[in-house]
C-alpha cells in the first residue's frame, strides 16, 4: 500500500432497494446473491431499508487543488439510511441497523445514538425510486472521529456470493442497486519518486492483466487535467477525443473530459476566545458565473456546544442575505444534537458567510472522552444545491454507461444537484479536573455542614453564664464528692 | 424623607444609565457570576427567537424563564433597559417603605415594653432611639441601590431584577398588613423560582402577630387565618400555573422551568456550590445528592420559625439569606437582596464577631472572581479548581456572615431579658456562652 501521506482516502457504500409494492403486499424476498454479499443483503432485508448510504472518509478533500469528488461525503464515518413505510419503530430499528452495520463493517457505528442522530427535512432526499419523503423514516448520523481500514471492505472480503440482485428468475426487473466508490489521493513526492511519472504497478504494487471476472464490463477512464500539465499515457490509445471507446481487456480509453467547473468550495471556521464561547462559521464561494442558486445548507452541532438561533447571519457580498425557510431543532441535553437548515439563495461570484454563535458547556466528568482536551468535533455542514447550469456534455457517451452518467447527470442548460460537506470543527470544552471527585464532594460537603452547624448551633443552645472552671484540687474534690453522693464543693 | 429617595433614584439610574451605554454593557451579561442560566438574557432573547421560528421555546434546553416572562418581553422586549431599570427602583422603594413601616411596629412594641417596665435597667442603651433609625430606610434603598452586585445584575438585564422587585413588594405588603397582595406576591415569586416558598412561614408568622393571633396550636384563630393564607397563595400560584398553560398550550414549562431548577442538568460554573459538586458526582449518586442538596434550602424553615416566631421580619432576612447561599443557581442578584437589610439590623454592630473577616473575604473573593476565571478559559493556566475554590470561600463568607447576624440578634434579644451586665453569683464579670 502506498504511502498515504497529505491524502485522502473515501469508500463510499450506496445500497438502494427498488419496491415494486403492491396494494395488497411487498415482494421482499431477494433469494440470489452472487453479486451482492450476503450480509448486507440480509440486514437491509430484515430491516425494512429502502435506501443506505454509508461513508467511510479519513483527510480532507482539497477541492481547490484536487478537484471535486464523484459522490461526496464528510470526514468520518457518515451513515443515512431511508426505512420503508412499513416500520413501526423507526428509532429502535436505526439503533439495531447501526449496530449491526457496526459489527459487519468493523467499524465503531454502534457510537451512533440519539445525541448525534437527526432528521433533516431538506438536505437528504432518497435517490433511488419511490417518491415518499416522510420525514419520520429518515435518519443521518455522522461520527466525524472515525478512520478508515482495511477491514471496512469486510463484507466484500468473505466468501458471500451466492446470488445476484434479480428479482425474479428471469432478472426481468432489478431489485437493489448497489453501488461502491473508493476514492483516494496519492502524493506523487512523498510516495519516493523523483521522476514525475507514475504507474499502476508503482501505486497498487500489480496490474490491470484481465477484466474483472464478476463484472459484464470494466472500463479504465484516465482523465486529463486541462488546467496543469500534460502527460503521455502509456500504452497510447488513439482515442483521444471526447467519444469513448467502449473497450474490454487491456484497452485503455483516454477521454478528455472538461471538469465541471467547480462551483463551490465550502470551508468551515470556528472563532473562539478561550473555551467559552464561540461562532461558527460555515463559509462557501460560489464561482458561477450565472443566476442565483437555490441551496440548503444544513448545520448540525453537538449538544455540548449550546447554540443559539437568534445569533444566526447569512452574509453574502457583505450583505445581509435573509433565508426563506429555516428549519430548527433546538438540542435537548444528553438527548438530541442541534439541527439547522436554511434555504438559502446563493448570488454568483460571491462568499457566503453563515454565522452562528455557541456557548460550551461544562460537561459531568464521566461524559469526556478519554482524551478531553483534544476536544470535541462538530460534524461537516452540507449545501445542497441546484447549480444552474454547467459546461455542456456530450449526452451520446453517457447513455450506455449508466453508472457513469449517474455522477454526471447533467444536460445542456439543466440544474445540476450538488452537495459539499465541510470540514468538521474541533471544539476545545473546558474541563472539570478529573482526579478530584472525593476532594470535591468533601470539600462541598464540608461547607454545607460548616452551615448546618453555625445554624443548628444557634437554633438549638441558649445562652448561658459561664461558670469559671475551678482549680485542679477542687475538681478532683467535685469527683469524691458525686461518688459519695455528696453536695458539690 | 420623599427628597434624598429621589435623589438616591436619580443617581442609581444615571450610573446604570452610563454603563449601559459603555462598553462594559456587552461584557458583563457574559460573566458567569452575574447571570445564570436561568436567568441570563441571551436566553430570554433566544426563547423569543425561537418562538418567532416556530419552535416551542422550551424545545431546546436553552429557555428556563416561565411563560409569564415571554407574556411580558414579548411587548417590551424594545425598552428591556428600562424595564430592568425600572424593576431596581421599585425594588427600593418598597424596601424603603417595608424597613419604615416596620420600624413604626418596633417602635410601637418598644414603647409598650418600656411602659410596661419589662426591660432591665442597665439595657436601655440597647434600645432603639428615632435618631439612629430615622436614616435606616434611606441606607437600606442605598445598600440596594448602588451596591456594585444590583448594577452588575441590572446591566447584564439578568431577570434576577425582577424577581428581586417581586420578593421586595411580597416584603412590602406584609409589613403593610395585606394578606391577599402578600398571597399574590408570593405566589409570583414562588412562581418564578420555587425557592421563595419557604417565605410562606415568615409571612404567615407576621400577619399573625399584626392582627394579635397568638401562635397556638390550639387555637382555632390561628388555623382559619393559616388557611385563609394558605388558600390565597395556593390559589393564585395556580391560576399562573394556569395562564402559563393557555400561552403555550403545553406542560412543557413545569419540567423546562421546575425540573431544570430541581434537577440541575446544566452544569455552567456559578457562585454556587452545585455545579462542580455535580460535574464531579458519581452517576449512582446524582439523585441522593440532589435531594439532599435541595431538602438543605427548604428544611431550615421550620427550626427558624419555631426559634424565630417572635421576630417574622428578621426571619424573612435570614430565610432570603439561605436560598440565595444555598439554591441550585444562584447569582450576585440574589445576594445583593439580602445585602440590602443589612442597615436595619445596624444595632447589632456591637455583637458582631466576625464582620471584619467576612467583609474581608467577601470582597476578596469579588476581586479573585473574574481573575481566576480568566486564568482558566481564557489564558489556561489554571484550571477549574482555582475558581472553585473561590467559590467555596464565598459561600463560607456569606455563611459566617448570615451566622454572625444571627447570633448578635439572639444575642440582643437575650440581653434584653436579662440586662446587659451579668454578674456571676460571687459578682464578677460574666460571660455569655452558648450551651
Amino acid at each position: 500500500m502506498p504511502n498515504l501521506y497529505d491524502s485522502y482516502v473515501q469508500v463510499n457504500i450506496l445500497v438502494l432497494y427498488a419496491t415494486h409494492c403492491f396494494p395488497t403486499k411487498c415482494i421482499f424476498s431477494v433469494s440470489h446473491y452472487r453479486l451482492f454479499p450476503t450480509s448486507l443483503g440480509q440486514v437491509i432485508s430484515k430491516f425494512s431499508v429502502r435506501e443506505l448510504h454509508i461513508s467511510f472518509t479519513q483527510g480532507y478533500r482539497r477541492t481547490m487543488q484536487w478537484g471535486q469528488t464523484f459522490l461526496p461525503s464528510p470526514p468520518g464515518a457518515e451513515l443515512w439510511v431511508w426505512f420503508q413505510d412499513t416500520v413501526t419503530d423507526v428509532d429502535v430499528t436505526w439503533k439495531e441497523l447501526t449496530n449491526v452495520l457496526s459489527g459487519i463493517f468493523c467499524a465503531s457505528l454502534n457510537f451512533i445514538d440519539s445525541t448525534n442522530t437527526v432528521q433533516p427535512s431538506a438536505s437528504f432526499k432518497p435517490l433511488g425510486v419511490g417518491n415518499v419523503t416522510d420525514q419520520r423514516f429518515l435518519r443521518y448520523a455522522v461520527l466525524p472521529r472515525e478512520v478508515v481500514c482495511t477491514e471496512n471492505l469486510t463484507p466484500w472480503k468473505k466468501a458471500g456470493y451466492t446470488s445476484d440482485l434479480c428479482q425474479d428468475w428471469q432478472c426481468k426487473s432489478t431489485a437493489w442497486e448497489l453501488r461502491q466508490t473508493l476514492n483516494v489521493v496519492f502524493d506523487l513526492h512523498s510516495s519516493g519518486q523523483s521522476k514525475r511519472e507514475w504507474s499502476l504497478f508503482k501505486m497498487f504494487s500489480r496490474t490491470l492483466t484481465e477484466a474483472c471476472p464478476l463484472a459484464s464490463s470494466s472500463k479504465v477512464d484516465v482523465t486529463d487535467n486541462p488546467q496543469g500539465e500534460l502527460f503521455e499515457l502509456s500504452p497510447a490509445t488513439p482515442m483521444l477525443s471526447q467519444a469513448v471507446v467502449l473497450g474490454n481487456r487491456r484497452t485503455y480509453s483516454q477521454r478528455v473530459e472538461t471538469c465541471c467547473a467547480l462551483y463551490f468550495t465550502e470551508s468551515a471556521m470556528c472563532q473562539a476566545t478561550g473555551c467559552r464561547r464561540g461562532r461558527s462559521t460555515p463559509w462557501c464561494t460560489t464561482t458561477t458565473r450565472t443566476g442565483p442558486s437555490p441551496s440548503s445548507c444544513w448545520t448540525p452541532c453537538p449538544g455540548t456546544c449550546v447554540s443559539t438561533s437568534h445569533t444566526l447571519t447569512v452574509t453574502s457580498k457583505g450583505r445581509d442575505n435573509k433565508p426563506s425557510y429555516i428549519h430548527y431543532q433546538p438540542s435537548k441535553d444528553r438527548l438530541r444534537p442541534h439541527l439547522l437548515e436554511m434555504l438559502v439563495q446563493l448570488p454568483p461570484n460571491s462568499v457566503i458567510e453563515v454565522t452562528v454563535q455557541f456557548e460550551r458547556a461544562l460537561l459531568k466528568w464521566t461524559e469526556y472522552t478519554p482524551d478531553p482536551n483534544h476536544g470535541f468535533y462538530v460534524g461537516s455542514s452540507v449545501i445542497s444545491a441546484l447549480v444552474p447550469s454547467v459546461v455542456a456534455m456530450d449526452t451520446n457517451s453517457t447513455q450506455e454507461r449508466p453508472l457513469f452518467s449517474s455522477f454526471f447527470p447533467c444536460k445542456e442548460e439543466s440544474s445540476y444537484f450538488m452537495q459539499v460537506y465541510t470540514e468538521p470543527l474541533l471544539v476545545n470544552l473546558p474541563t472539570p479536573d478529573f482526579s478530584m471527585p472525593y476532594n470535591v464532594i468533601c470539600l462541598t460537603c464540608t461547607v454545607v455542614a460548616v452551615g448546618y452547624g453555625f445554624l443548628y448551633n444557634f437554633l438549638t443552645s441558649t445562652f448561658q453564664v459561664e461558670e469559671p472552671s475551678p482549680g485542679l484540687a477542687k475538681r478532683l474534690a467535685n469527683i469524691i464528692c458525686r461518688l459519695r453522693g455528696v453536695p458539690l464543693l | 424623607m420623599a427628597a434624598p429617595l429621589t435623589l438616591l433614584l436619580i443617581v442609581a439610574v444615571t450610573i446604570r444609565a452610563v454603563l449601559f451605554r459603555s462598553s462594559l454593557a456587552e461584557l458583563i451579561p457574559e460573566r458567569v457570576e452575574v447571570v445564570s442560566p436561568l436567568n441570563a438574557w441571551k436566553r430570554v432573547v433566544e426563547g423569543l427567537a425561537l418562538l418567532d421560528l416556530g419552535v416551542s421555546p422550551y424545545a431546546g434546553d436553552v429557555f428556563h424563564e416561565t411563560p409569564l416572562i415571554i407574556y411580558l418581553f414579548h411587548f417590551v422586549i424594545d425598552y428591556a433597559e428600562i424595564v430592568f431599570m425600572i424593576a431596581d427602583a421599585l425594588t427600593a422603594v418598597a424596601l424603603y417603605l417595608a424597613v419604615k413601616g416596620y420600624n413604626k411596629t418596633v417602635f410601637r412594641k418598644q414603647k409598650y415594653t418600656l411602659e410596661a417596665e419589662r426591660y432591665p435597667l442597665d439595657c436601655l442603651e440597647l434600645i432603639h432611639t428615632p435618631k439612629e433609625m430615622y436614616y435606616i430606610p434611606l441606607k437600606v434603598a442605598m445598600f440596594y441601590l448602588l451596591n456594585p452586585f444590583t448594577i452588575l445584575s441590572c446591566v447584564a438585564k439578568s431577570t434576577c431584577g425582577l424577581n428581586n422587585a417581586v420578593i421586595a413588594l411580597f416584603i412590602l405588603c406584609t409589613v403593610k398588613g395585606s394578606a391577599l397582595m402578600s398571597a399574590i406576591f408570593l405566589a409570583l415569586a414562588t412562581y418564578q423560582s420555587i425557592y421563595p416558598l419557604t417565605l410562606f412561614a415568615p409571612a404567615l408568622l407576621y400577619l399573625l402577630q399584626r392582627l394579635y393571633i397568638p401562635v397556638n396550636w390550639q387555637r382555632s384563630s390561628f388555623w382559619l387565618f393559616t388557611m385563609q393564607y394558605a388558600f390565597m397563595y395556593l390559589g393564585s400560584l395556580w391560576v399562573m400555573v394556569c395562564l402559563s398553560f393557555f400561552l403555550l398550550s403545553s406542560w412543557d414549562f413545569l419540567s423546562s422551568v421546575y425540573g431544570f431548577i430541581l434537577c440541575v442538568p446544566d452544569l455552567t460554573p456559578n457562585i454556587g456550590l452545585f455545579w462542580y459538586f455535580f460535574a464531579e458526582m458519581f452517576e449512582h449518586f446524582r439523585l441522593f445528592f440532589i435531594c439532599v442538596f435541595q431538602i438543605n434550602v427548604f428544611f431550615y424553615t421550620i427550626p427558624l420559625s419555631i426559634k424565630l416566631k417572635e421576630h417574622p421580619f428578621f426571619l424573612i432576612f435570614m430565610q432570603i439569606a439561605v436560598i440565595s447561599i444555598f439554591k441550585s443557581y444562584p447569582t450576585v442578584g440574589d445576594i445583593a437582596l439580602y445585602m440590602a437589610f443589612l442597615p436595619a439590623w445596624n444595632h447589632l454592630y456591637r455583637f458582631l464577631r466576625n464582620i471584619f473577616l467576612v467583609s474581608v473575604v467577601l470582597l476578596a473573593c469579588s476581586a479573585l472572581f473574574p481573575v481566576l476565571w480568566h486564568l482558566w478559559i481564557y489564558a489556561g493556566s489554571a484550571n477549574s479548581n482555582f475558581y472553585y475554590a473561590i467559590t467555596l470561600l464565598f459561600n463560607v463568607a456569606q455563611i459566617l456572615l448570615v451566622s454572625d447576624y444571627f447570633y448578635a440578634y439572639l444575642r440582643r434579644e437575650h440581653h434584653l431579658t436579662h440586662g446587659l451586665y451579668l454578674k456571676r453569683k460571687d459578682g464578677s464579670e460574666a460571660t455569655l456562652v452558648l450551651k
